[in-house]
């Protein structure tokens, strides 16, 4: 039974992929008012070799991934995610991530996204499912 | 009969800044406004100084400690770490003035004693203030000014600190929950003489009313959608609230804390009927309840700010701003007090800032009036200086600098390559760090684990550098020194 009156939070998630296994009280629980972060344009969201970063999902506005080799800033939207590679094995991030516009984020901090996975395993999967395009689009 | 003369300070006109609040946001802006010698009107709907204080938290204990006798002298910097509700002060007299007033019953302070710190503050510094004076809007004029509509007449000036705290009562979007009262206007508690009372809101408030309650109430249930993080709250100060309607929750007694997305709140015959799921453990949740009560939080009140380019997080409550508080990079628009909550920082291992709190907030007021003053003003307010050998000076900031301890890994320690220093925010420092340079910050990891950050700034970039962990906290010893000098 649908929740009623939704917040904008729950709303803003409830229209995204890695989300969209989830009914309402499950995505109310994610909905943490202090997870939810917001960046000025310009503003760094992931610092290359800083520890202690957490899993970031755009609510709205982009970023760009800006790698110091050079190359062309990868660019994300609403629905992607970043920051799971620095978080997942705990090492330090080797890009920044500079917000392109306002952002609004989600973050998972650090250390509750393990047990964030193990509670939503289909948000997992659908992440696993990205990450594996990503890596085959590496490859080929 | 000729009308009263209006003998109240700063009346309507062009100020360089203007201050909206009295509370201690508002106090300790001004405060460090005047030590910086930055001329402003500081003006209050309010009729007296405290903000929240003078009516919160309902049930009189505050949550936040001070410690009246405390390894350090108060007076000291160091014994600010041991008080966290006094404001800050140069002079001597002015400073620790909260444990002054306590009777010691507890470690925290009463409602009453923490409102009296601060009217003493006031009173002595003094900090004028114009009281009844209420802002009522806000306009940027084409030369940029801003320009506050207040019931008094309109203010001019080149920047603003509202430090008007997350004071509105809040409700969240659950169908009925605008029939039931607030937190604040929550009865007497023997109004609750064994009655089944449902509160709505798992947070510092809600676990107040429960802690409250405790004594008359038949039976507390607590409900929202997020579970109560345990282990974060055995750490922090909040478990004075939250630990006995807890063990009481553990111990299958008369207090139940689910996690909830409440879907109606139904008015029945002689009560409440409340409808939900449950998040974390799944099923439906139909409960019948003598009261309601919506502990949902507060929120700032903004007015017309968002208009003025304002952004909000935690859904819309609180404005997000800057590493320096304010609204947008040059916008003028600061906020002081416990709305630079909207102000994350870098939250290192989930870690924040302490801003929404006393403790947290009066370190921000002083390095904000010093941002506001060089930005908008063009003061250039002098740096102190270190003279000494840089690696100790750094160990010992780590180990006893309390602004570094209330605000980990948000506010910094900065040395540039001159000896020039200052307390700054470290996620600003991080993107304009200046040649050469170091700065020192205290972090906490998820395990709860104190440590030095040092991050070291030159041509490569910035390279951080964590110290390990001491067991009493003190980071002045020769394996620190060794560590660090070989880093630099």
């Amino acid at each position: 039974m649908a929740v009623n009156a939704r917040d904008e939070l729950v709303r803003s998630l409830a229209g995204l992929a890695l989300f969209a296994d989830l009914g309402d009280p499950a995505l109310e629980a994610i909905a943490d008012p202090d997870w939810e972060r917001s960046f000025g344009e310009g503003e760094r969201v992931l610092r290359r070799g800083l520890s202690g970063g957490g899993l970031f999902v755009i609510l709205d506005g982009e970023a760009a991934v800006e790698i110091p080799d050079g190359s062309e800033p990868r660019r994300l939207r609403r629905g992607d995610f970043f920051g799971e590679v620095s978080t997942l094995l705990v090492c330090k991030p080797t890009a920044d991530v500079v917000a392109r516009t306002p952002l609004h984020c989600l973050e998972i901090p650090g250390p509750q996204l393990e047990a964030f996975l193990l509670q939503y395993p289909h948000v997992t999967y659908r992440m696993l499912q990205t990450v594996t395009r990503r890596l085959r689009d590496l490859l080929e | 009969m000729a009308a009263a003369r209006d003998e109240r300070p700063f009346p309507p006109g062009d100020y360089p800044v203007v201050v909206v609040g009295s509370g201690p946001g508002g106090l300790q802006a001004s405060y460090c406004l005047t030590r910086l010698g930055v001329e402003h009107a500081l003006v209050s709907a309010d009729e007296a100084p405290g903000g929240m204080f003078r009516l919160y938290p309902i049930f009189e204990r505050l949550l936040s400690w001070s410690k009246p006798d405390a390894p350090a002298e108060r007076g000291t910097r160091a014994y600010e770490w041991f008080d966290h509700n006094s404001l800050l002060a140069e002079e001597p007299e002015h400073q620790a003035l909260v444990p002054a007033f306590m009777d010691r019953s507890y470690m925290v302070p009463s409602r009453a004693e923490m409102e009296a710190g601060l009217a003493a503050f006031a009173e002595r510094v003094p900090i004028h203030v114009r009281y009844g004076c209420r802002w009522e809007g806000t306009r940027r004029e084409d030369d940029g000014r801003l320009v506050l509509a207040t019931s008094d007449g309109e203010y001019r000036c080149r920047a603003a600190v509202f430090a008007v705290g997350t004071t509105t009562p809040w409700r969240s979007p659950i169908p009925g929950i605008e029939q039931v009262p607030h937190y604040v206007e929550t009865g007497r508690p023997h109004d609750y003489e064994g009655r089944r009372v449902f509160v709505v809101g798992k947070r510092n408030s809600g676990f107040e009313i429960a802690d409250g309650l405790l004594p008359w109430a038949r039976q507390v249930i607590l409900g929202s959608p997020r579970p109560v993080q345990t282990s974060v709250i055995a750490l922090a100060t909040v478990r004075v609230r939250y630990l006995q309607p807890y063990e009481d929750f553990g111990l299958g007694g008369g207090t139940f804390a689910l996690d909830l997305a409440v879907e109606r709140i139904e008015r029945t015959g002689g009560g409440w009927r409340v409808v939900g799921q449950g998040t974390t453990r799944a099923g439906a949740v139909d409960l019948e309840v003598d009261d309601v009560i919506a502990a949902t939080g507060f929120t700032t009140p903004l007015l017309d700010l968002p208009a003025l380019g304002v952004r909000t997080v935690s859904q819309g409550r609180i404005p997000a701003l800057t590493p320096y508080w304010e609204s947008a990079p040059g916008s003028g628009i600061y906020f002081a007090g416990n709305a630079t909550q909207g102000a994350a920082g870098l939250r290192k291992h989930g870690v924040g800032a302490s801003s929404a709190a006393v403790h947290g907030f009066r370190y921000n007021a002083r390095v904000m009036a010093r941002h506001l003053a060089e930005i908008h003003l063009r003061r250039k307010v002098p740096l102190e200086r270190v003279k000494d050998d840089l690696v100790p000076y750094l160990l010992e900031e780590a180990t006893s600098a309390p602004e570094l301890w209330a605000q980990k890994s948000y506010l910094a320690r900065a040395v540039y390559d001159d000896g020039e220093t200052e307390i700054l925010p470290l996620a600003d420092w991080l993107d304009n760090p200046g040649h050469q340079a170091t700065a020192v910050a205290v972090e906490m990891n998820a395990a709860g684990d104190v440590y030095p950050a040092v991050y070291v700034a030159d041509d490569a970039g910035v390279r951080e550098l964590l110290l390990p962990p001491h067991h009493l906290n003190d980071f002045r010893g020769l394996e620190y020194e060794q560590e660090l000098r070989a880093a630099l």
